[in-house]
């Protein structure tokens, strides 16, 4: 069994596993190589279906000395999944199904030839691309924080320090704990969760506080429509463990604590064994590296509650109480866990901290901005072709990520907003898409970085509902402690709820306006401080759309039910009868095959059934 | 009243006792019931109390504090709608409609015959299958809502509750 009680033994365990992965994908020995994404979108569209085919077919046809079949972690371009990759010729297949399972193996991994109609195809140029560097999707992307994930095997702890996992902990433990700390100084890293504070400054008073610290790993990744942190946990844990231990090192910390949201089984179980696998082998415990340095890790859940994304939250949380904010100061450096000094970083964080001290600061800082070094990986969702996980070197701009990246608007339709930041963000426009990503310039065009959820929304999106949308998800998840947030958020929702009722009346959004600044300036935590960041953000840029809804009682994009009614166009129908068959209130009446259908409106509440089953059209919203 | 059984007591005992060694064990020791019981009911409340010495106010206070944990039983299937901003966008809110009148029952509700339970979700990072719906664990990406009528008749089908 692999033990590393030293530098020599890691360089060793390096080297071989890196030869070791290098002749899997190179097809040393004339062995191919199938790489399956293992992350939720693929495994959610039977991806675990087509491992079983291959492994069933492969056993029946007897092809076990030409081909091997591997779970890796997620491909990132989500909304093409399942996927399958061929190596050593680095063919991409997406869209698969088990039924195509057989027809892989026979026409390319015995008979050496591409299946054609199983290759990504360019929305726009409708050209097939054979290899995952070649789309669009991938052509502007770096991982760092994502280094290793969809390539080594997953819970394969072998292949990770095939890849160079624990170079950068043994570069630091050679180091004097104050250097490390000014190699995270001088990388300009801030923190990914959001805040984007210096990393290195944290950790700088934390290191000079004295007896025990603690390093604190914030995976209770709550903004929703956000799952990086759940990837990199899920992929490459081993990187995010390499990352505390080495801010363990600086700080001068032995235990640290992961705290991950309960909603990521997958994410806690492959944390927990990657945690076991290190201490087999010798990389977690005391004397590290024989160097005389001791670390554990600890995983602990969350139990559904979003404000414990917010750091002093979060540590009350682990003190197993209710997950309410501190006042700040004492910041938690000076005073957190259970009083000690402790360092709170998010997982994308940690993850992008061994890449700076195995390749150094230098190289780090040759992506980015002049304030905002290195990439930034974002869940980019909503209505756009390419749905799925990126990473992007800072001051890419919004145009590359929606269409370049994003592969454009699904369905060819208008695009109206980009959101980022989640609930403490805001929308960004048509006017912001040449603004280049990073944390001051998003800060400065009334939205923020936040985790990385970038939610792209299109014409048929009421951007008054996504206030609302928001507003709701704050209101359920402020913790009650004070009052400002507490009160003041239902009272803005009472009020958005008004406007999209129909029912409000300009007095109501002056109101609104009011209750944001108050609610902004005199909330304890982060999360009531931004709580109506999605409400100034929306209101600043779609005030007509606010005004639309209240004086002249109309929903632009037809999306809120009070201002918008289904209609039947009786020249389109066909008198089929089936939008009746559907209409679960019996609102809909009309002869089949002798008169055109028609809905009654006081019956009628708007589900959609109707227009959603009609086969000609013939149903609108109006 | 509800009435634990002595095994009950004894087992709950047990999930405390694995976390004595832990500074502040109380949301694990809650977790672990939550997962084995599915609720966590005030009597079971008062035996993690006299067991961990934590008091009952507490103890109640984290429970109603944190989603995950239930005071009352929730159905033999939990249907957990996500309603994150990707889900959302895509229509979730009529996915979750649709069950909701349906199985006649509103969001954190429970069937009368304790099959089903229809949790509001934030966020289960699945985006990119929007809407996505979660049974038991299990995820349906894509749901539309013609789909529902489908899937709520096959878990019928697999059994009624116990």
């Amino acid at each position: 069994m692999l033990k590393i009680r030293n530098f020599e033994d890691l360089a060793k365990a390096n080297a071989e596993n890196a030869a070791k992965l290098t002749a899997k994908y190179d097809g040393t020995g004339g062995k191919k190589a199938i790489m399956l994404c293992g992350g939720t979108a693929c495994v959610a569209s039977n991806a675990l279906g087509i491992e079983k085919r291959f492994k069933d077919l492969i056993a029946e046809k007897h092809l076990e000395d030409k081909v091997s079949v591997n779970n890796v972690g997620c491909f990132g371009l989500c909304s093409q999944g399942p996927f399958v990759k061929v190596f050593p010729d680095n063919t991409l297949y997406r869209l698969v199904k088990a039924e195509d399972v057989e027809e892989i193996l026979d026409k390319d991994i015995v008979g050496g030839q591409v299946v054609e109609r199983l290759l990504y195809e360019d929305p726009e140029t409708k050209q097939k691309i054979r290899k995952q560097e070649d789309i669009g999707f991938y052509k502007k992307q770096r991982r760092i924080a994502l280094y290793g994930a969809g390539v080594i095997g997953l819970e394969n702890v072998e292949e990770a320090l095939g890849m160079g996992a624990f170079k950068g902990l043994a570069k630091a433990l050679q180091m004097e704990r104050k250097d490390v700390v000014q190699e995270v100084l001088d990388s300009g890293l801030r923190g990914r969760g959001g805040a984007g504070f210096p990393t290195g400054r944290k950790w700088m008073f934390a290191m000079n506080g004295d007896g025990d610290k603690y390093v604190v790993c914030n995976g209770d990744e709550g903004d929703p429509g956000a799952f990086m942190d759940r990837s990199v946990l899920e992929d490459n844990p081993y990187a995010v463990i390499e990352g505390m231990m080495i801010a363990g090192y600086a700080i001068g910390a032995q235990n640290g604590y992961f705290y991950v949201r309960a909603e990521y089984p997958v994410a806690v179980k492959r944390l927990g064994i990657a945690i076991k696998q290190l201490e087999e082998i010798g990389l977690m415990g005391d004397n590290i590296l024989g160097t005389g340095f001791n670390f554990r890790a600890h995983v602990r859940l969350g139990a559904g509650a979003f404000v414990c994304g917010e750091e002093t939250a979060l540590l009350n949380s682990i003190e197993g109480k209710r997950g309410m904010p501190r006042p700040r100061p004492p910041f938690p450096a000076v005073k957190g866990l259970w009083g000690k000094p402790t360092i709170v970083n998010n997982v994308e964080t940690l993850a992008t901290v061994p890449y700076i001290l195995r390749e150094g600061a230098a190289k780090f800082v040759e992506y980015g901005t002049e304030r905002s070094k290195g990439t930034k990986v974002f869940a980019l969702g909503g209505k756009v072709n390419n749905v799925g996980l990126v990473e992007v070197p800072m001051g890419t701009t919004l145009r590359e990520l929606i269409y370049e990246i994003g592969g454009g608007i699904q369905n060819g339709k208008k695009f109206k907003a980009i959101q980022t930041g989640g609930p403490s963000g805001g929308c960004l426009t048509e006017k912001d898409l040449d603004a280049e990503i990073d944390f001051d310039n998003l800060v400065a065009r009334g939205s923020m970085m936040g985790s990385g959820g970038a939610i792209v929304m299109d014409e048929d999106n009421c951007m008054v509902d996504v206030a609302k949308f928001y507003m709701e998800f704050i209101c359920d998840e402020s913790c009650g402690k004070c009052s400002p947030c507490r009160i003041g958020t239902k009272r803005m929702l009472e009020l958005l709820t008004k406007i999209t009722d129909g029912k409000a009346t300009m007095d109501d959004l002056h109101e609104l306006e009011e209750l944001s600044k108050t609610i902004k300036a005199n909330s304890l935590c982060a999360l009531g401080q931004t709580a109506s960041n999605p409400v100034t953000s929306t209101l600043t840029q779609f005030r007509d759309e606010y005004i639309a809804h209240i004086v002249d009682k109309k929903c632009p994009a037809k999306v809120c039910k009070n201002l918008m009614q289904y209609s039947i166009d009786s020249d389109k129908c066909k008198k089929c009868g089936l939008c009746a068959r559907q209409c679960p209130v019996g609102a809909i009446t009309g002869v089949v095959g002798k008169e055109p259908f028609s809905i009654d409106q006081s019956k009628c509440i708007k589900c959609g059934m109707c227009m959603s089953s009609c086969k000609f059209k013939a149903i609108e919203k109006v | 009243m509800l009435k634990l059984s002595e095994a009950a007591v004894a087992q709950i005992n047990k999930i405390c006792d694995r976390y004595a060694d832990e500074p502040t064990p109380l949301i694990m020791i809650l977790e672990d019931i939550q997962k084995e019981y599915g609720y966590i009911p005030l009597e079971v409340q008062e035996i993690v109390s006299a067991k961990t010495g934590i008091s009952v106010a507490e103890i109640y206070g984290v429970v109603t504090f944190y989603s995950f944990f239930s005071l009352k039983p929730k159905g033999k299937y939990v249907i957990g709608c996500c309603l994150g901003t990707a889900c959302y966008v895509k229509g979730a809110q009529r996915v979750i409609d649709k069950f909701s009148e349906l199985l006649g029952i509103k969001p954190g509700g429970t069937t009368e015959d304790g099959m089903f339970t229809i949790d509001a979700l934030r966020c289960i990072g699945a985006c990119s299958i929007a809407p996505a719906v979660t049974i038991n664990g299990k995820v349906y990406p894509k749901v539309d809502v013609k789909d529902i009528p489908g899937i709520i008749a096959e878990y019928r089908k697999a059994g009624g509750a116990e």
